[in-house]
């Protein structure tokens, strides 16, 4: 398993992380997917953590980083598919995933992201997330 | 009965051997899938810290039995620097790295049991224990 | 002397003592059908065999070493069976104590005139069943304990559950009393409702919660940035006065939550927000004939 897969699905990318994933892994996947955004002028990333039993801080601030960078290229992120022990664990854990959309999946994450473009049309290329 | 595991913390490979025998050891016990992802979400965060901080270390895995309920308890050692102002290092937010801060924290939060040692030039002890 | 006495009567008179104690057992007691009979007759032949064995190599009133293993296993394994089959705890703590008799019989037989060696054997074998009597008794206990935790667990998850209220809205109408176990519980079972039925939005009713202390808000809270974290929205509803109170006094912050004072409010509120109006059909009916 040497990188992540990324699929172009429609008018977003897709990203299904189903591995546990260590360092090296997380960085060829930030590396690979801002290439790919700017490669296909994409709007919208959704990445499915629903194969994650495990979301440590480690992943919290990959996830955080890589909405980050999507941003900076004009592009909105949902994260999809988080397990319900999952999300237990990090309300408990404190971590905070401002700034990070949600949905229950992908089919949900492409409504919230088509919402958020057109949002951010309205706006003048601003989301408005914060 | 009490069985104790011992693996090495040297590169980040083995941060997810070490989630991965955590979990192997908790499913054995018999912990509810809650439990099992907070416990090994805290290991994950000390395993870490061990080596980003640490500089590598260990780590012990050992069942422990107190009459009728058994639990889990996991020790992270490391001979690296030591920390300083363990109050701050407690706090959320709290990092001298890249880091969210949360790694102490939040492994305190996710466990029953929480012990720190930890001596500036001596290294560190952490320990979580969480019950089943 | 007195102490391989007692492992010498037991090697000696194995046969007699076992069908005297199952004699006993069988006098005593309530009716059983045969094939507790047949039952009981077997664990009785193995456990007095097993009791040959530990006391054969252990001469001492210690019933807690390697040498009692067996022993002591099959009682354990033999209360938790009992405890099971509905059996009370003097049933169960009598199949040692009814061993008394039997072998008592067996000592005096053996001892003949010897009165000082009868006194210690008896005094040696008192000990020990009283021992096992009481690890009988306990083990006992034990199961019943796991018996009726598992129980209260299976009440918990029957007793919270989760209503499909349109499709993909959820509410959970909590009842009764939430303690620390059972708010964890439901907090996991509405969140996997939620993954089930793919639900934006959930409810989580407190109407008839009679008290809401600190622990129980901090869990609500908990469960709603739970599913907030997944992608669905959490309200509740169902705050009565003095809940509002107590919850403004207890410093916890709702501000970020959506709460209503009754269910259907939330409902509503639910219903709109997911883009979704109640019409009267015949306000379109008499629209369309107009």
């Amino acid at each position: 398993m040497d990188r992540i897969p990324i699929l172009k699905m429609g008018e977003f990318l897709l990203v299904t992380i189903q591995v546990d994933m260590h360092d090296r892994l997380a960085l060829s996947l930030q590396d690979d997917l801002t290439s790919q955004i700017v490669k296909y002028q994409t709007h919208g990333v959704l990445i499915d953590i629903s194969a994650l039993e495990i979301v440590d801080s480690f992943i919290g601030r990959m996830l955080a980083s890589i909405a980050s960078m999507a941003h900076l290229l004009d592009a909105e992120t949902v994260v999809v598919g988080m397990q319900p022990a999952v999300a237990i664990t990090l309300v408990e854990l404190g971590l905070p995933m401002r700034g990070i959309r949600t949905a229950l999946d992908v089919e949900k994450g492409m409504m919230a992201l088509r919402g958020a473009i057109s949002q951010a049309g309205q706006n003048g290329g601003s989301s408005g997330i914060h | 009965m009490v069985s104790t595991e011992s693996l090495e913390i040297r590169n980040s490979d083995d941060i997810v051997l070490v989630r991965q025998a955590v979990r192997k050891k908790s499913v054995a016990l018999g912990f509810g899938l809650v439990d099992q992802t907070k416990v090994v979400t805290a290991s994950s965060e000390l395993a870490r810290n061990t080596l980003d901080y640490g500089g590598g270390g260990t780590v012990q895995l050992e069942t422990v039995e107190n009459g009728a309920r058994s639990g889990l308890r996991i020790t992270f050692e490391d001979q690296g620097p030591g920390i300083p102002d363990i109050e701050l290092a407690l706090t959320d937010g709290y990092t001298t790295g890249n880091g969210m801060g949360l790694g102490l924290s939040g492994a305190k939060r996710l466990s029953h049991e929480f012990e720190l040692w930890s001596k500036p030039g001596q290294g560190t002890r952490v320990s979580i224990l969480r019950w089943k | 002397m007195a102490s391989s006495g007692l492992s010498g009567v037991f090697e000696k008179r194995e046969q007699e003592i076992t069908e005297q104690w199952v004699e006993q057992q069988q006098s005593t007691g309530r009716k059983l059908t045969p094939a507790e009979r047949e039952n009981t007759n077997r664990q009785s032949r193995e456990f007095v065999r097993s009791l040959k064995g530990a006391l054969k190599q252990n001469h001492s009133e210690d019933i807690s070493g390697l040498e009692w293993n067996g022993v002591r296993d099959f009682l354990t394994d033999f209360s938790a069976r009992r405890a099971k089959d509905g059996y009370t705890p003097t049933e169960t703590a009598s199949f040692i104590f009814s061993l008394k008799q039997p072998v008592f019989s067996a000592l005096r037989t053996e001892a003949g005139s010897d009165a000082a060696a009868l006194a210690a054997q008896v005094s040696h074998a008192t000990t020990i069943l009283d021992k096992l009597g009481l690890l009988t008794a306990e083990a006992f206990q034990k199961s019943r304990e796991e018996v009726i935790l598992r129980q209260q667990k299976e009440l918990l998850e029957l007793s919270t559950p989760v209503v499909r209220l349109w499709e993909n809205i959820l509410a959970l109408p909590l009842i009764g009393t939430l303690d620390s176990a059972r708010t964890q519980v439901v907090m996991q079972n509405l969140l996997e409702a939620i993954v089930e039925t793919r639900s934006d939005y959930a409810i989580i009713d407190i109407t008839g919660v009679p008290v809401v202390d600190t622990l129980v808000a901090q869990h609500l809270l908990k469960t709603v940035a739970a599913a907030r974290l997944m992608g669905a929205d959490c309200l509740i509803s169902g705050i009565r006065p003095q809940i509002a109170q107590t919850i403004i006094h207890l410093g916890v912050d709702l501000s970020e939550v959506t709460t209503k004072a009754t269910l259907a409010d939330a409902f509503d509120v639910a219903l709109r927000r997911s883009g979704h109006r109640v019409v009267r059909q015949d306000a379109v009916i008499g629209n369309a004939a107009r």
